[in-house]
């Protein structure tokens, strides 16, 4: 145990309640104590109405993203030694509508990952599950890395086109959209591509690649966003203006 | 006061929920499907599941090897015929999920590859890298979201069941973007909740795994079975608890105490090989011995002197540098990242601190092999049900296939025993709604000042720790009990800081303690009154199995005063009760 203590800064907001409004707490510095540990002892022992998201603490179910000190963070993995001396600010993700304290609006969010239709398409499934579909290591790793997202939202509160065009699918269901894509397994990839680039928002991404480098899973939506566009515009454009091309 | 109807209303979206809703929606496309979660989908607790799947595919392997690892991994508590169901069932639901698009780690040849895990005779845990939980929460929810029989209320916490005429005909749940209540009618609940190891302090578990749905199911009269089986993981991370997976032993990982001896070689698990021996890890022995073991080896070594000493309390090495960084990186980088990030340590270059953590509860509601508990209409799935395939100890990557065999099994029988029900009206419902909103408005309402709600989780969990972890007995049991009393007061006395109806955080973590504290309790009798030593239940002060009176599942029914515990026997069809071998002694399926 340490007698250090970090002052936080924390967001408050109560819609039934006026704000919003920063209130500072003083918690024990510990030097492997991530902001959540922080907040959690806030909660805890301090103050109970402090609202926010978390569960597994090892940075996997996405939970807990807020803006620490301004930078899109897993307060899981946003350790406090990192920031001392502190004051630490500790805000929601911008670019959602807040609901409460830190807690955002992510209903948009899941709505978008609906859209890109992200599941497997086989014309050929007849419920047939007596064996396995081949894909061999190499086809695996052509998405593995865009497999890999947690829907932790950090690449949209640093996306600069999600600020200006509200209804942009956005870097996380872009690179899933590009995930089903890119595997062998699917068959699918037209209707999604005409979803994405029907989507205003994607011609507006100049590749800046501010999403790749807030993720903390290494996703690279950046780069899925600019494979996508490489690979479907000449496509989806071709489809587009000879209809009698179109399958089916 | 917000009302909804569905045919099916599943409690709980992570693997067993989204299997059991698609398993309806499979079983009749015209049902319709309530899906409540008190977390949005892909961020339940399946997703922290890190080393893999059990299920025969194999040239090598057959279904009988699975059946015995599986029931001697149990200390032969598991019933024998849910076992050859869900051994007979996993390998089409591993290729459903394939089908569903699971990124499974494959061979060269491009069929899905296996790995060895702990207590097995032959390697048959398919794997996603040391993701797999994640990929199967992820892969299970992208599907579902095609399917438009399923609509899902996500952020809905359900504080009760409700029953009429003999049947479960729903839930209440508060939405806590609102905190108004809603009545959610339907002819048939699955509960699909998870596990409760955050009733212990030191635990792998999110901290969303507070045994909901198994104080849901108690409170309507349905047992809790063998609850007082709790397995500890051999290897979490000092401190945090966070999991370091069995798959880094599978791979080849050795465990080593302060005097660089691979220390279980002296607790009847076999003989070491040599790490650059092709032979090693050998199945079924040392490192990929069973989690009781391991985790009661670890007590022994600690006992003796022969742990390190550090911040968090005493802990062995993980030792995983032999493998070489291009193994580690393929196989198990989430070790690695959660090592790096949390410990502090590269494991290409250190051993891995590493203790035993609670990490899975046997124990849950009562449930037959389809799913279904006494309670007509009422159905469990996953972790916070007991079939049982777990008995006393769970065999590592089974969890993962329950989650999936056993939530389709529940989603097709609830299918077909919703057809031609009528959902009843009148005042037995209307009662028990008002009940609901009072019981809720009267927690709401209390002045401040009261008992705070992470105190009395904090002493909850030290009571356990102390009474009811990796050695037990009689004394120890009792206080725990009485302390367990104590606490059931002290809730009644908890109130919130926090007045606001939007997103009460609070007001969820206090009722979730209300029901913490129940399941302890049903959790501490069972252990009191089992008066033998068997798998995770390890008394000090009855060492031996017995087979004569307890190859029985504990049945914990709540009562006003302390639970009532009765027996039930376990079914044997093909397996008799036989000593658990591991090392190189045993010979294959016992003989």
């Amino acid at each position: 145990m340490s007698d250090t203590t970090v002052q936080l800064e924390v967001f408050r907001y109560r819609p039934d309640n006026g704000g919003p409004t920063y209130q500072s707490y003083e918690v024990p510095y510990h030097d492997d104590w991530v902001v959540l540990d922080a907040l959690n002892y806030v909660k805890n022992y301090i103050d109970g109405s402090l609202s926010f998201r978390w569960s597994c603490r090892m940075g996997v179910c996405g939970s807990c993203g807020m803006q620490v000190n301004g930078e899109p963070s897993l307060t899981c993995a946003a350790f406090l030694r990192d920031h001392m001396p502190g004051p630490i600010r500790v805000e929601p993700l911008v670019n959602f509508p807040v609901e409460r304290d830190l807690v955002v609006d992510i209903n948009g969010f899941m709505e978008k990952l609906d859209h890109v239709k992200p599941y497997l398409v086989r014309e050929d499934d007849d419920g047939d599950l007596s064996a396995e579909y081949v894909q061999t290591p190499t086809q695996l790793d052509r998405y593995k890395q865009f497999s890999m997202c947690i829907n932790c939202m950090l690449c949209y509160a640093a996306c600069p086109v999600i600020g200006r065009v509200d209804d942009f699918i956005g870097p996380a269901a872009l690179a899933l959209a590009q995930r089903y894509n890119l595997d062998s397994r699917d068959q699918g990839k037209q209707m999604r591509q005409d979803v994405i680039f029907q989507n205003e928002g994607i011609w507006e991404c100049t590749f800046v690649g501010e999403c790749s480098e807030v993720c903390p899973k290494h996703v690279d939506p950046a780069g899925a966003i600019q494979q996508a566009k490489l690979e479907g515009a000449f496509d989806y454009y071709k489809r587009l203006l000879t209809p009698w091309a179109r399958r089916s | 006061m917000n009302e909804a109807q569905h045919d099916v209303l599943i409690i709980g979206a992570g693997g067993a929920g989204l299997r059991a809703a698609m398993a309806v929606v499979e079983a009749n496309p015209d049902l319709s499907i309530g899906l409540v979660s008190k977390v949005y989908p892909m961020r339940s607790h399946t997703v922290a599941a890190e080393g893999g799947m059990a299920a025969v595919i194999k040239d090598n392997d057959a279904r009988e090897h699975h059946i015995y690892d599986t029931i001697s991994g149990s200390d032969w508590l598991a019933d024998q015929d849910a076992v050859e169901m869900f051994v007979d069932e996993a390998p089409r639901e591993l290729i459903q999920l394939e089908h569903w698009g699971c990124p499974w780690s494959r061979e060269d040849s491009g069929h899905v590859a296996v790995r060895p895990f702990g207590g097995m005779q032959i390697e048959r845990t398919w794997y996603a890298a040391d993701k797999t939980g994640f990929h199967v929460l992820h892969a299970l929810f992208q599907t579902s979201l095609q399917f438009s029989q399923i609509t899902r209320y996500d952020e809905f916490f359900a504080t009760s069941l409700l029953t009429a005429d003999g049947r479960c005909q729903g839930c209440v749940a508060l939405e806590l973007r609102t905190g108004e209540l809603h009545v959610m009618r339907a002819n048939a609940v699955i509960i699909c909740t998870g596990g409760f190891g955050r009733i212990f302090p030191f635990t792998t578990n999110g901290s969303i795994k507070t045994g909901d749905g198994l104080a849901l199911a108690y409170r309507a009269g349905v047992a809790l079975k063998d609850m007082e089986f709790v397995q500890y993981h051999p290897t979490g991370l000092p401190g945090t608890g966070i999991l370091i997976t069995e798959a880094s032993r599978g791979e080849g990982g050795i465990l080593l105490n302060n005097e660089g001896r691979r220390y279980l070689q002296d607790y009847d698990l076999g003989e070491p090989l040599d790490v650059h021996d092709p032979r090693h890890p050998q199945n079924r022995a040392m490192e990929l011995g069973p989690r009781d073991r391991l985790s009661q080896a670890f007590m022994h070594e600690q006992a003796a002197g022969r742990t390190f000493d550090g911040e968090y309390g005493d802990y062995v090495q993980l030792d995983v540098r032999h493998l070489g960084e291009d193994r580690i990186d393929t196989r198990i980088p989430f070790v690695r990242e959660l090592a790096s990030n949390y410990a502090g340590i590269d494991p290409v270059v250190e051993p891995i601190p590493v203790r035993p953590v609670v990490h899975y509860t046997m124990g849950g509601i009562d449930t037959d092999v389809h799913g279904a508990a006494t309670l007509p209409g009422l159905y469990a799935a996953g972790e916070c049900a007991c079939v049982s395939i777990n008995g006393a100890n769970r065999l590592g990557s089974n969890s993962l296939t329950e989650l999936v065999v056993f939530g389709a099994r529940a989603g097709r029988h609830a299918a077909a025993a919703v057809a031609g029900q009528q959902l009843s009206d009148g005042p037995e419902i209307d009662r028990q709604v008002a009940a609901e909103r009072d019981r809720i408005a009267e927690l709401r309402a209390r002045p401040a000042g009261g008992e705070r709600i992470a105190v009395i989780r904090d002493d909850l969990n030290t009571a356990m720790e102390a009474g009811a972890g990796i050695f037990r007995d009689e004394a120890s049991l009792s206080a725990c009990c009485a302390t367990l009393r104590e606490l059931e007061e002290r809730v009644d006395r908890m109130s919130l800081d926090d007045t606001s109806p939007v997103y009460n955080t609070e007001l969820i973590s206090a009722l979730e303690i209300d029901g913490m504290v129940d399941i302890s309790r049903a959790l501490a009798h069972a252990a009191l009154d089992r008066t033998e030593s068997r798998g995770s239940h390890q008394r000090t002060d009855y060492a031996a199995r017995d087979d004569a009176h307890y190859l029985k599942h504990s049945m914990a029914y709540r009562t006003d005063g302390d639970p009532r515990i009765e027996y039930k026997d376990v079914v044997i069809t093909r397996w008799p009760p036989a000593d658990r071998v591991y090392g190189s002694s045993a010979g294959k399926d016992g003989k």
